[in-house]
């Protein structure tokens, strides 16, 4: 199996917050490849298909028409094939049992959304290396948490 | 009846590379000018089995020295966090030159150079990790997780843990508990 990038996937029913998610990846020194769905329902609907490649990081907004995040995160945890999924819950703001609740279900991070582009850059690249580190030293996925 | 071949030998190299990676179920990358980036490091039995196959097609595994020095590194800085009978008031920099035989600076770039992370961020992520370890795994509350690891209280514990991950280490353990309490509610 032979991949030079490292594959994302958001979900978000925002187009504006998609634009800015996936410009901010482009401009980062990190070779990636972004997909972006804007329900929850399209998002089950291609990670269930057959073939499809899974993310390496799926980035879920919890407020979304038709399923929501949690639901998402629910199915995703529950299936066999989706479990080497780093799951980061991508949101604009919960209290801190919300966030708690969503790394209770199974969710590896939680981020805030940031309004600033710069900032959201620096973010998006702490958590694709924080990933890959996991990932090459092979530390325990299973208590993997970051909030950001 | 003859035919004549002519041999890409770039394309030859690269398509018995991938298959026999392939074989093995590895991760991989190949990297051009003869070297490729595997994504996990080899066990012994799998570096042998590659390097046996390998072999068969005429080709052979270079060691490369600045890879083996950097598992040696990485290897050592384990060792010295999950090793108890380590002393660990030793700084980590002269811990890792005396044993290893080269200057801290050499083997810190060296690291940074290959891992694109650095000594100092590796040697936090597996402390963290041991702290996960023996918040989950043990009796031992965090002024004695504290004192194992040699921090100078569990206050600079709490911090470097929360810088790690956003979290601090009773949320951590808390948001354990009550995944493994969800997970049996789910069996019954």
């Amino acid at each position: 199996m032979q991949k030079d990038y490292i594959y994302i996937i958001l979900a978000d029913d925002d187009e504006d917050d998609i634009l800015f998610f996936t410009d901010a990846f482009d401009e980062l020194k990190i070779n990636t490849k972004v997909n972006s769905f804007k329900d929850g329902e399209e998002l089950m609907n291609y990670l269930n298909k057959d073939n499809a490649l899974m993310p390496n990081v799926l980035f879920l907004d919890l407020n979304m028409p038709k399923k929501t995040g949690i639901e998402c995160l629910a199915e995703i945890k529950a299936s066999q094939k989706m479990s080497d999924i780093a799951i980061a819950i991508y949101s604009t703001s919960a209290s801190d049992d919300d966030i708690e609740k969503t790394f209770v279900l199974g969710a590896n991070i939680y981020i805030k959304k940031p309004s600033d582009f710069k900032k959201l850059k620096k973010v998006l690249s702490e958590v694709v290396a924080i990933n890959w580190q996991y990932h090459t030293n092979a530390l325990n996925k299973d208590n993997f948490l970051l909030r950001l | 009846m003859k035919l004549f071949l002519k041999f890409d030998f770039n394309t030859l190299s690269k398509k018995v590379l991938e298959s026999k990676l392939d074989e093995q179920n590895l991760e991989y990358k190949i990297l051009g000018f003869g070297e490729i980036e595997l994504i996990k490091k080899l066990t012994p039995e799998d570096y042998d089995a590659l390097q046996s196959s390998l072999h068969d097609y005429g080709i052979e595994i270079v060691e490369s020295q600045k890879s083996i020095l950097v598992q040696k590194i990485k290897d050592m800085i384990i060792n010295m966090v999950f090793n108890e009978n380590i002393d660990l008031k030793v700084k980590s920099s002269v811990y890792l030159s005396k044993n290893i035989g080269h200057s801290y600076g050499y083997l810190s770039n060296l690291f940074s150079e290959m891992t694109y992370s650095s000594i100092g961020n590796f040697i936090i992520i597996q402390k963290i990790e041991y702290v996960k370890h023996l918040i989950l795994n043990t009796e031992l509350n965090l002024t004695e997780i504290a004192f194992k690891l040699n921090y100078s209280s569990v206050a600079h514990l709490s911090t470097q843990f929360k810088n790690a991950t956003g979290i601090t280490p009773s949320a951590f353990q808390r948001i354990i508990f009550k995944r493994r309490k969800l997970a049996k509610q789910k069996t019954k």
